[in-house]
């Protein structure tokens, strides 16, 4: 008898004569705490995260590259991470080559066994976009695939996100039911909601345990 | 407060910790202060009553639905997790669990293995089986790598290292790592991610646990602050993720409230920083990520708590650590003192069904049935009725049959006796009053020194007339 | 006590108990039993003797039967399951007389409102009866507050009290609250707030003597933190935990002391002073 079978005979043998449950899942609890008026969306989720040390600035599509650039010169940044496949990858490197930004762009185009020492130790900062953010808890929703690979957005110190105005949800059950989540999660689904944190010593919060010390979020208005 | 009983009678005890815990003037202080922050963050994290308390109905009510499916659904979460190419395994001890990880790592010819935060690893005692085999395990939680540092456990679930202060951690790495002492906080994390980052780049293999395995999708989905849990399953090239079968949820909605529940009632916090939901292995067209992915489900002596239907309760656990956080006797003692894995209120109860109740027999006594941790639960364990149930196995002959492992580990015949008699004293109402007379008029004379009670109260002295007679005499009546 | 829900098997998998509504008072009665509690017979009979004139002074006839001893909580919380029901069956049949009960004691009136249908799980014929036993069973001062309707005059003098309630007197029949508005009641009584107020005591019955040295940390905790508050003297409803925090006090040679809440309410309300 394997230990599979072991386990599952003792269970059944626990609920014999028995029936399951019903589902009573009562999806007002939580969703109707958590609902906020369209121009209460963004104020909420920029509060939630900002208080967890996010960094938030709000643009038009067009300002967001040029802060980018910003950013990283602000800090003396050498190089950033992005995706060239992805549209937002593309205007970067278009408003890179016409302002001669002096970060150097890096593209994760290969995988990581070929450079995880470079990875680990000389990425400064990534850039990725996001497919939606959460007003009630203060998240953003991270959708790694192949042009924006998991590691992106978890091991440079600084972790920039693209944030559409237009994709923040209420709270995350609406996230799960409009993006129909149940009939298809990626290899690795990600909710950020701020930078790395820790409180295990003597419950003082210190910043940049493990994942990137610093998160900038750019919430594009686009609505 | 004198010590009477000689300590090395007790130290491998609870009571016998316990006095020593009591005595250690930082330990108290350290936990006094972080329990009471704690609590604080809950209640702020909480503020709705209506709020909470439907939101605790329904997890509760999630808990017990994928509980009462519980065999259907880890077949289920079985078959979702091998068609998106997780392999499933399964354990009934931790020896077994321990076989099944030392040979996923033997595969790859693995000697480096670094872990992110999993209590059921704590269980399968990982790290020393490992060690024995020359496998570095490494913890990378901050407060799980400062303990293994310090070559000591958790003494609590989710913040691990809470029974020490700053100096105790400076002067931990300065002793271990070589590095100068600090009193900042954030230069010693700074400390800890320098040298963790590099174990996470040469790690053959990462462990996790799993904070809920979800069947309707075969999802393991993660919670963390400091990002170490998705370093250890993306970074190396194997990820073996290990969890307790009752971790299994049904649907993928189920999560939502359980997520707010866990993270409010455990830091006060609305979400953490990371939920990572881990559907499968790296794709073919995917530049990162494990490309074996395994999963490991444990039993270890939760199928027994399975069978009764009131002791399944205790497998509603979440692991938030509220329970402790809200435990008089905990907050006094820390959580070293209950000597195994879990400590605290959920400790209490779910290890007498892993180890056995002769191995752990003072611990449903070691409560005094207060309360407060049944009413912060947020998945409604009735945790002092899982006490009252493992104090009445723990007592039953053998005739009697206990129904938990190695029950009657405090069978007495002449505690049973004792009891028996007090029974029919207080169910013969002429023997009843006779006492009452009897401890009255000789009050007085009772023994200054009652043992245990005298050590800290003076020596209780009955009412010249008990409430029978005042009464009687009030009442101006016979019987009635 | 855990319900059965949805399905009646025996090894049905259990959801917690619904939450229980507002309770609904009765008007007063012109009879009452007092169940006076094993603890407040031996070492505060005052107190129970000042719960029936309490009672008596709002114009009910209170009945207080021989037979009664204890409500067998020590047994049922030490594991001792058929000694508790011995002696549990025996109040249940004494009880039995459909008048309402009137307990100085929140534990043991949590006693027969809640687990008694624990104790008698085994025997569906009886649960009947216990929930009838249920609800006619009243703690002191919910009685006092919310059946009684009581109107009273503080002849008092003004004072200044700590209020201490028992855990399962708390969490089983709210009894912090009802206490607090009957004190509130009173024109020169002043309440404080003292540290770490829910805090158990550390008495918990059998607690106290199989792990002394967590109760003895507790109760000095408990002690202090009284003390510290600024009041005059502490007043709970609860005589367990009074024999603990009196004890304890006395040990240390405090002066601090606490009193039981019926004989405190009845000083006040009647004028009498007592040493």
């Amino acid at each position: 008898m394997s230990a599979r079978s072991n386990i599952l005979n003792k269970l059944r043998a626990g609920l014999a004569g028995t029936t399951p449950r019903p589902d009573d899942f009562d999806e007002g609890l939580v969703t109707r705490p958590w609902q906020y008026a369209p121009e209460d969306r963004i104020t909420r989720l920029r509060s939630l995260m900002e208080a967890v040390h996010t960094e938030i600035h709000q643009l038009t599509t067009e300002q967001w590259p040029a802060k980018v650039q910003e950013l990283l010169e602000r800090r003396g940044l050498k190089n950033l991470l992005y995706a060239p496949g992805t549209d937002h990858g593309q205007t970067l490197s278009e408003h890179w080559q016409q302002s001669g930004a002096a970060p150097e762009l890096l593209a994760y185009d290969r995988p990581i066994e070929e450079w995880k020492e470079e990875l680990f130790w000389q990425v400064d900062a990534s850039i990725t976009g996001t497919v939606g953010g959460i007003a009630a808890t203060g998240s953003l929703v991270v959708w790694p695939d192949r042009h924006e690979p998991r590691l992106m957005s978890l091991l440079p110190p600084l972790h920039i996100a693209l944030l559409k105005a237009s994709e923040v949800e209420d709270n995350l059950y609406g996230m799960m039911q409009k993006h129909n989540w149940s009939a298809g999660l990626p290899t690795n689904l990600l909710l950020v909601s701020g930078p790395s944190k820790t409180a295990d010593i003597e419950q003082v919060l210190a910043y940049g345990a493990h994942g990137p010390k610093e998160l900038v979020v750019l919430i594009l208005e686009d609505a | 407060m004198s010590q009477r009983i000689p300590v090395k009678e007790l130290t491998d005890s609870f009571r016998g910790r316990a006095v020593g815990a009591l005595a250690d003037a930082q330990l108290r202080t350290n936990f006094r202060v972080a329990m009471d922050s704690l609590m604080k963050k809950r209640a702020d994290a909480f503020p709705d009553e209506e709020e909470r308390e439907g939101l605790r109905e329904l997890g509760n009510h999630i808990k017990a639905r994928a509980l009462s499916r519980l065999p259907d659904l880890l077949e289920q979460l079985e078959t979702r997790l091998t068609a998106n190419g997780v392999k499933v395994h399964w354990a009934e001890t931790t020896e077994e669990a321990n076989r099944i990880v030392h040979s996923i790592i033997e595969a790859k010819q693995g000697s480096q293995v670094v872990k992110g935060k999993s209590m059921v690893s704590e269980e399968m005692e990982m790290n020393d089986y490992l060690a024995e085999r020359n496998i570095e395990c490494l913890e990378s939680d901050m407060g799980e790598y400062i303990v293994q540092l310090d070559g000591e456990k958790p003494s609590h679930i989710i913040m691990p290292a809470i029974h020490k202060n700053r100096f105790q951690v400076s002067k931990l790495f300065h002793d271990k790592l070589g590095v100068d002492e600090t009193e900042d906080v954030n230069e010693l994390i700074q400390i800890g991610r320098r040298t963790l980052r590099q174990k996470f780049l040469e790690a053959d293999v990462g462990v996790s646990g799993v904070n809920f395995a979800i069947a309707e999708t075969g999802t393991l989905l993660l919670v963390e602050n400091e990002g170490n849990g998705r370093m250890s399953t993306t970074a190396p090239p194997v990820h073996i993720a290990v969890t307790g079968i009752e971790k299994v949820v049904e649907n993928l909605r189920d999560v939502v409230p359980l997520l707010s529940l866990l993270t409010r009632s455990a830091l006060g916090q609305p979400i953490t920083t990371y939920v990572n939901m881990i559907s499968g292995p790296r794709k073919a067209d995917e530049l990162d990520g494990p490309e074996e992915v395994h999963l490991v489900l444990l039993d270890n002596g939760r199928s027994g708590a399975f069978a009764d239907a009131q002791l399944r309760q205790t497998l509603n656990c979440i692991r938030c650590g509220a329970c402790m956080n809200h435990c008089p006797v905990y907050a006094r003692v820390g959580g070293h003192t209950y000597g195994e894995v879990y400590p605290g209120p959920i400790g209490k109860i779910i290890t007498p069904h892993m180890v056995g109740l002769h191995k752990v027999p003072d611990h449903p006594s070691a409560s005094s049935l207060c309360g407060a941790c049944g009413e912060v639960c947020p998945v409604k364990i009735p945790i002092p009725e899982m006490l009252q149930r493992l104090r009445q196995e723990n007592v039953k002959s053998p005739a009697e049959q206990p129904k938990v492992k190695d029950g009657g580990a405090k069978y007495s015949r002449k505690e049973r006796a004792i009891w028996r008699f007090w029974a029919s004293l207080n169910t013969s109402p002429v023997f009843y009053r006779l006492f009452l007379w009897g401890a009255t008029r000789f009050g007085k004379l009772a023994p200054k020194n009652v043992g245990p009670w005298t050590e800290n109260h003076s020596a209780p002295v009955p009412a010249r007339r008990s409430l029978h007679d005042l009464a009687k005499a009030h009442l101006n009546q016979g019987d009635r | 006590m855990s319900e059965l829900f949805y399905d009646a098997a025996p090894n049905a998998t259990r959801v917690a108990p619904e939450r229980p509504k507002p309770r609904v008072y009765p008007d007063k009665p012109a009879e009452v039993t007092l169940f006076g509690t094993c603890v407040v017979d031996l070492f505060f009979p005052e107190a129970g003797l000042d719960a029936i004139r309490l009672l008596e002074r709002e114009g009910i006839r209170v009945h207080f039967p021989q037979e009664q001893s204890c409500c067998g909580q020590p047994a049922w919380t030490s594991g001792y399951v058929n000694e508790a029901r011995d002696v549990a069956r025996a109040q249940l049949n004494l009880l039995d007389n459909g008048l309402p009960v009137v307990v100085p004691s929140g534990s043991c009136a949590g006693m027969f409102r809640q687990h008694y249908r624990e104790v008698f799980a085994e025997e569906p014929d009886t649960l009947k009866r216990v929930d009838d036993l249920a609800e006619r069973t009243f703690e002191l001062t919910e009685f006092l507050l919310h059946v009684c309707k009581v109107d009273w005059q503080d002849l008092g003098q003004p004072t200044q009290i700590a209020l201490h309630t028992s855990c399962s007197a708390r969490r089983e029949m709210n009894t912090h609250l009802h206490a607090r508005e009957l004190l509130g009641k009173l024109a020169n009584v002043e309440r404080l707030d003292h540290d770490h107020e829910s805090e158990c005591c550390g008495f918990g019955g059998t607690f106290s003597v199989r792990m002394p040295e967590v109760s003895g940390a507790m109760v000095l905790d408990k002690t202090r933190s009284l003390r510290e508050s600024g009041a005059v003297e502490m007043v709970t409803a609860d005589g367990g935990c009074l024999l603990n925090i009196n004890g304890s006090l006395e040990k240390q040679k405090q002066t601090f002391r606490g009193r039981h809440l019926a004989s405190f309410l009845w000083g006040r309300v009647s004028g009498e002073v007592k040493s």
